[in-house]
């Protein structure tokens, strides 16, 4: 089995005025390609950070991290811009998808910033083979707002999903969704992760979202607190 | 991120909130409009004013004969009979700078009519070109006299208002008969009056004729004296002739070379001035280059000897006409930077608040693999196209307006297409300028934060 995070003594302070608040504190896991794992944690634990460290959007202050075998912590913004293009996709509480933008449109987006750079006809068309994918056949033309809140977290994870990134980020995807909904978006996380074999971190602090993935991982005031590898096997 | 992307780009987030765009754009269609316009009648009316200035004769260059000496006493300038009809022709023909030429055979002379008489200040010999060179082809009565006549040298005139008004007052002139010193001339036509020049001489007190024949019968008497201007002051009577009032020549002058040289009969030989209009005021200088070398050749001047002829231009009207044409386009620049600078400063104002309001929109870009140098890209082609757009919608209604101008004004105008040119070079760089700082803002945004920004 192949790690696709695989972070070491992860450390991340933050400056408050003049004095150096250490968030995170020496985090170290390792996350196998084809896992499934939930992180979850109290607000201000410092999950929201690991997250930006692990997606490729922000810097440790110090610490190892391994994304898929390359070195993130060496790169620099421009590097780090095309990793978060290929080898990621991120998947967020609000959908952040474009305003007045149908949903072809959206999920085409990261690739313009490829360096494959396929010809815009060709991106429409694989936009258009996921959203068939996740069951948006008939939304395809809608804009964001004429989209229900489940159809709108579809599309962004269809949107996170067009370069076929080993690792799958989601932070708090079923946060501003009902219970029904959300039910039917972790399905959907699901059936990737064992369909495709991509790798999925869910940030979450809902035990409905934890309950579906095979490992959980608990931080608390900047440590792992479950330990290193405490793997809670559904059945 | 190729070049289309980033414009098709900025095409649908322009299209997201049109009425937003077009106002913005306003600034620019204001600016490059009303550039447009000001240039396009500004132009009109400098050509009109470069038109009525060289119609006083701003492109009319003289050439006079060298000076003539006799024992190291000048004559002063004009006083060699150096010019010959033929070098007017080869000037009109083998300078492409020049738009025509005439010979020009000055006299000054009674003339009389039944019971009056008047001295006009000048009768000119010159040929058609003269009317030509002078703007004052439309005659108000009458014909010119045609080329027969100047072969033939028959004794035709057309005289000037003055002249008519002292010799026949309310009489009709054309086709009536004058004497010129007691030559018969009869008038074919009368000038337009042209008023006063510059320097107050009367423009309309003048009689033109064939050049052949005021060398032969008018100023005939003169050819003994190289020295013409004397002469033909004295010669204001008829009596003079009775009672001269200048003695014999004791040292009779230089007998003149180009006419020996041709051939022909001296008082055919020669004629006083050349009078050449170039084609604009601009190619006076290369004009005045062309008839230089052109009768250096031809009068065989080595290097190293002195021209026998002198070329005058009009330098003082030249400079009159270039600086009130760059004053006014001075003006007009002013004005358009000024209007434009207002336009980019609308521009840098919307695209820092729709970055601010599409932070969000930045950091998912930045967080699906959108480097800075593509968020730049992004917002610059926006206001780039805004600019551009604007700058096209600009030129046609400043063109538009410009158009409509001359026909409910009949202001003239000139189109231009340098100055359509500059509008787009200008247009695109206010969108670079201005587009500038909002989008080094966006690209320096910190993908985290824009993610989370409400």
């Amino acid at each position: 089995m192949k790690a696709v995070i695989s972070i070491n003594d992860i450390c991340k302070d933050y400056m408050l005025g003049d004095t150096p608040v250490r968030v995170l504190k020496g985090v170290s896991m390792e996350v196998m390609s084809g896992e499934l794992v939930a992180l979850m944690g109290q607000s201000g634990s410092g999950k929201s950070t690991l997250m930006n460290i692990l997606g490729c959007l922000d810097q440790p202050t110090s610490g190892e991290y391994l994304l898929d075998g390359d070195d993130v912590t060496k790169m620099n913004s421009d590097q780090m811009a095309s990793i978060r293009n290929s080898k990621l996709g991120f998947v967020f509480q609000n959908f952040n998808l474009l305003p007045r933008t149908n949903a072809i449109e959206n999920v085409a987006m990261p690739l313009i910033y490829t360096a494959s750079h396929l010809s815009k006809h060709e991106a429409r068309k694989r936009a258009k083979e996921m959203l068939i994918k996740f069951g948006l056949e008939s939304r395809m033309h809608h804009v964001p707002s004429q989209l229900s809140g489940g159809q709108q977290q579809r599309v962004a994870i269809a949107r996170a999903l067009i370069n076929n990134p080993p690792l799958l980020l989601a932070d708090e995807p079923t946060g501003n969704l009902d219970t029904e909904t959300s039910r039917e978006v972790l399905e959907m996380f699901q059936e990737i992760n064992q369909t495709q074999g991509t790798t999925i971190l869910l940030v979450t602090h809902s035990d409905q979202v934890a309950e579906s993935s095979r490992r959980v991982i608990h931080i608390s005031d900047g440590h792992m607190l479950d330990g290193f590898y405490k793997k809670e096997e559904a059945s | 991120m190729r070049t289309f992307h980033s414009f098709s780009m900025a095409f649908t987030a322009l299209r997201r909130n049109p009425m937003r765009g077009a106002l913005t754009a306003l600034g620019i269609i204001i600016g490059v409009s009303s550039v447009i316009t000001m240039m396009e009648v500004g132009n009109g009316s400098s050509e009109s004013i470069q038109k009525s200035i060289s119609s006083m004769g701003a492109n009319v260059l003289l050439i006079i004969p060298g000076e003539q000496n006799s024992s190291g006493i000048s004559f002063g300038s004009g006083t060699a009979k150096t010019l010959t009809p033929k070098d007017c022709e080869a000037i009109a023909r083998e300078c492409p700078a020049v738009r025509a030429a005439a010979p020009i055979v000055k006299a000054r002379a009674q003339v009389v009519r039944g019971s009056r008489n008047w001295v006009p200040m000048a009768i000119v010999g010159t040929t058609l070109d003269y009317l030509t060179i002078s703007d004052r082809e439309n005659l108000m009565k009458g014909q010119p006299f045609t080329q027969r006549d100047i072969l033939n040298g028959n004794r035709v005139c057309i005289i000037g208002k003055t002249v008519a008004d002292k010799l026949f007052e309310q009489e009709d002139p054309v086709g009536k008969d004058i004497r010129i010193k007691n030559v018969s001339f009869k008038i074919v036509g009368e000038l337009a009056p042209k008023g006063a020049n510059m320097i107050g001489m009367d423009q309309d007190d003048i009689i033109l004729a064939p050049w052949t024949t005021v060398n032969a019968r008018v100023s005939a008497t003169s050819l003994s004296d190289p020295n013409q201007s004397t002469d033909s002051e004295t010669d204001v009577n008829t009596l003079s002739n009775l009672y001269p009032s200048t003695g014999p020549e004791l040292y009779p002058p230089q007998v003149d070379a180009a006419g020996n040289s041709t051939g022909m009969q001296v008082r055919y030989a020669t004629i006083d001035q050349i009078m050449v209009s170039a084609v604009t005021s601009e190619a006076i200088p290369q004009a005045i280059d062309q008839i230089t070398n052109l009768l250096k050749d031809r009068h065989r001047i080595t290097p190293g000897k002195e021209n026998d002829f002198g070329i005058r231009d009009m330098t003082e009207m030249t400079k009159l006409l270039t600086s009130a044409t760059s004053v006014m386009t001075n003006l007009l620049l002013c004005v358009a930077m000024i209007s434009l600078l207002v336009g980019g400063v609308g521009i840098m104002n919307i695209m820092l608040v729709s970055v601010t309001e599409r932070t969000r929109e930045i950091g998912l870009r930045m967080a699906v693999g959108a480097k800075s140098r593509d968020i730049l890209l992004q917002f610059l082609t926006e206001s780039l196209v805004l600019c551009l757009l604007g700058g096209i919608v600009g030129i046609i209604l400043g063109h538009g307006s410009a158009v409509l101008i001359a026909k409910m004004l009949k202001w003239p105008t000139a189109a231009s297409p340098m100055v359509i040119i500059v509008a787009i070079s200008v247009s695109v760089g206010i969108g670079v300028i201005f587009g500038y700082y909002p989008a080094w803002k966006a690209s320096k945004l910190n993908p985290i934060e824009a993610l989370r920004y409400e």
